[in-house]
């Protein structure tokens, strides 16, 4: 299948998504059911991720601030914009592609092989609507929370880190972290984070929702929308960085 | 009713089905049979729209369905039940729930009210005591009465049921053939079968359809098809030294006679 072929499939997957519900209620539950899968299910890999990326992130900028003319609070400081403008978006949502990514195609991906799709459609409902939608939508909302989260505590890892370490003290870190703070960093985060949380689900639900075959090709639908999500967010990445942060 | 007219479909250069026309009655079996390739599959995923034919027309009770758009379809796919050939149950929800699932998606019933069906069609499939279990707990055999409970519980008018007893041992698979045959009486369902197995054939075959390279080859029911000439229905239905014996054996006590040149005398002993 062409590239081409394969984004007009994928364009037709996310046009057939807009469909009147056949029972609100029924895709409200399956809403909230996705948003704790997709939500609660990866909180515990955000934080224990995101504490580390802050620790490491404040010991290794220590490490190369060697000059004595620059004061300890510059550490927070970069700590601070590094994880709020790459950090708690790309590479949580790097990590997420791997576990709400793989966990999206081959759900839909089995679903589709044991013909329980094929139930779907053949009962009157929208599949496309009730399956991939709502995955979606609870991937929009709980992936910026997600990095919310990720950025707080990022940070909070890297105050623990140098205090501990005794690289600098709290009311040090705490000086950097309030200094030239610019309010605009956190909504490109949180433009980042929406723009990473629609490649994943919708690139991994995809790759799910067209499998062909057994087992094998759910495996194979599933790495491919994890290596397909992670480029994808490295270009928009790439993309948003160059619009949103150029001067 | 389903009336079927000309249906063509081809899959790139390969033609799977070459202009099929078929008339299926409402209250029969209707059973789809033919070697593997022959196209009985595409026609029965045609037949619920899961394929698009690329000619043709089939009515559902005089309404086109083929050139409905998906909104429009779901209409009809509201009036039809289908049983898979994997059972196709939502495996993370108990039989309960995956009973469930179309009364909470189409009717505005009260739970009590939707529990009482779930269990009038556990009732009717012969099942007992599995409402919490999951489909991995299940036998065959249950998974398809489950199957067939969650097709019949909106009342469908129209029954499909693809490759009903494949994995089954031959008794569960009577049980199955006999629930499907009293079910489509009782609701007056036009049933749709999509078999290989001659037992179900013989048991249930109100209207059979013989597929041979995408076209109907032949037609009638369980009674005419051990009399049929058609070679290439014989070739396929008497495949064994068994069948073809059980074929003769019945011919000769009904005609006193049998077409072919067998020696009877070592047919008989």
């Amino acid at each position: 299948m062409t590239l081409f072929t394969e984004f007009g499939r994928y364009l037709l997957m996310i046009k057939g998504m807009f469909s009147k519900p056949e029972n609100g209620k029924m895709y409200w539950k399956e809403f909230m059911h996705q948003c704790g899968e997709i939500g609660i299910g990866s909180l515990g890999i955000v934080v224990l991720i995101s504490f580390f990326i802050g620790a490491v992130s404040t010991l290794q900028t220590a490490y190369q601030l060697v000059s004595p003319l620059i004061p300890k609070s510059t550490i927070a400081q970069i700590v601070r914009d590094t994880i709020i403008l790459e950090f708690a978006p790309t590479l949580v949502c790097i990590v997420l592609a791997g576990v709400i990514g793989s966990k999206i195609s081959s759900e839909l991906g089995n679903m589709r092989v044991s013909e329980q799709i094929d139930a779907l459609e053949i009962m009157g409902i929208n599949t496309k609507a009730y399956l991939v939608a709502p995955k979606i939508a609870a991937a929009l909302l709980t992936i910026p929370m997600l990095i919310v989260i990720s950025g707080a505590l990022g940070i909070w890892g890297g105050r623990l880190a140098g205090t501990l370490s005794g690289i600098l003290s709290p009311q040090e870190f705490d000086t950097g972290l309030l200094s030239a703070f610019v309010p605009y960093n956190v909504f490109f985060a949180l433009i980042k984070a929406y723009t990473f949380a629609f490649i994943i689900s919708s690139i991994s639900a995809f790759y799910g929702y067209h499998v062909n075959g057994g087992a094998l090709e759910i495996g194979r639908a599933s790495t491919k929308s994890v290596v397909v999500s992670c480029i994808a967010i490295l270009f928009a990445d790439y993309v948003l960085s160059a619009l949103l942060l150029s001067n | 009713m389903i009336e079927v007219k000309d249906l063509k479909k081809n899959f790139g250069d390969k033609a799977v089905l070459k202009g099929v026309n078929v008339v299926m009655e409402a209250g029969k079996c209707n059973l789809i049979i033919g070697a593997s390739g022959s196209g009985k599959t595409v026609f029965m995923k045609c037949l619920v729209g899961l394929f698009q034919p690329d000619e043709g027309e089939i009515l559902y009770n005089g309404v086109n369905y083929t050139n409905m758009d998906d909104e429009q379809r779901k209409g009809i796919r509201k009036e039809i039940g289908m049983l898979f050939q994997g059972s196709a149950l939502f495996d993370s929800q108990t039989v309960e729930q995956n009973i469930l699932f179309p009364l909470n998606m189409f009717t505005n019933d009260t739970m009590p009210q939707k529990m009482k069906r779930v269990n009038e069609v556990l009732d009717r499939v012969q099942l007992k005591d599995v409402n919490k279990k999951f489909p991995a707990e299940l036998s065959g055999g249950m998974k398809k009465r489950v199957g067939i409970a969650r097709a019949i519980v909106l009342n469908p008018k129209y029954l499909f049921c693809d490759e009903p007893n494949s994995g089954l041992d031959p008794q569960t698979s009577l049980v199955i053939d006999k629930l499907i045959k009293e079910i489509t009486v009782e609701y007056n369902i036009t049933t749709i079968v999509n078999t290989h197995d001659m037992n179900s054939v013989m048991e249930i075959g109100d209207h059979i359809i013989y597929m041979h390279q995408g076209l109907k080859e032949w037609e009638g029911n369980n009674k005419e098809i051990i009399f049929s000439k058609n070679e290439l229905l014989n070739e396929f239905i008497f495949a064994s030294e068994f069948l073809k014996d059980a074929k003769d054996m019945r011919m000769l006590e009904q005609t006193g006679k049998i077409d072919n040149d067998r020696n009877m005398d070592e047919l008989i002993k």
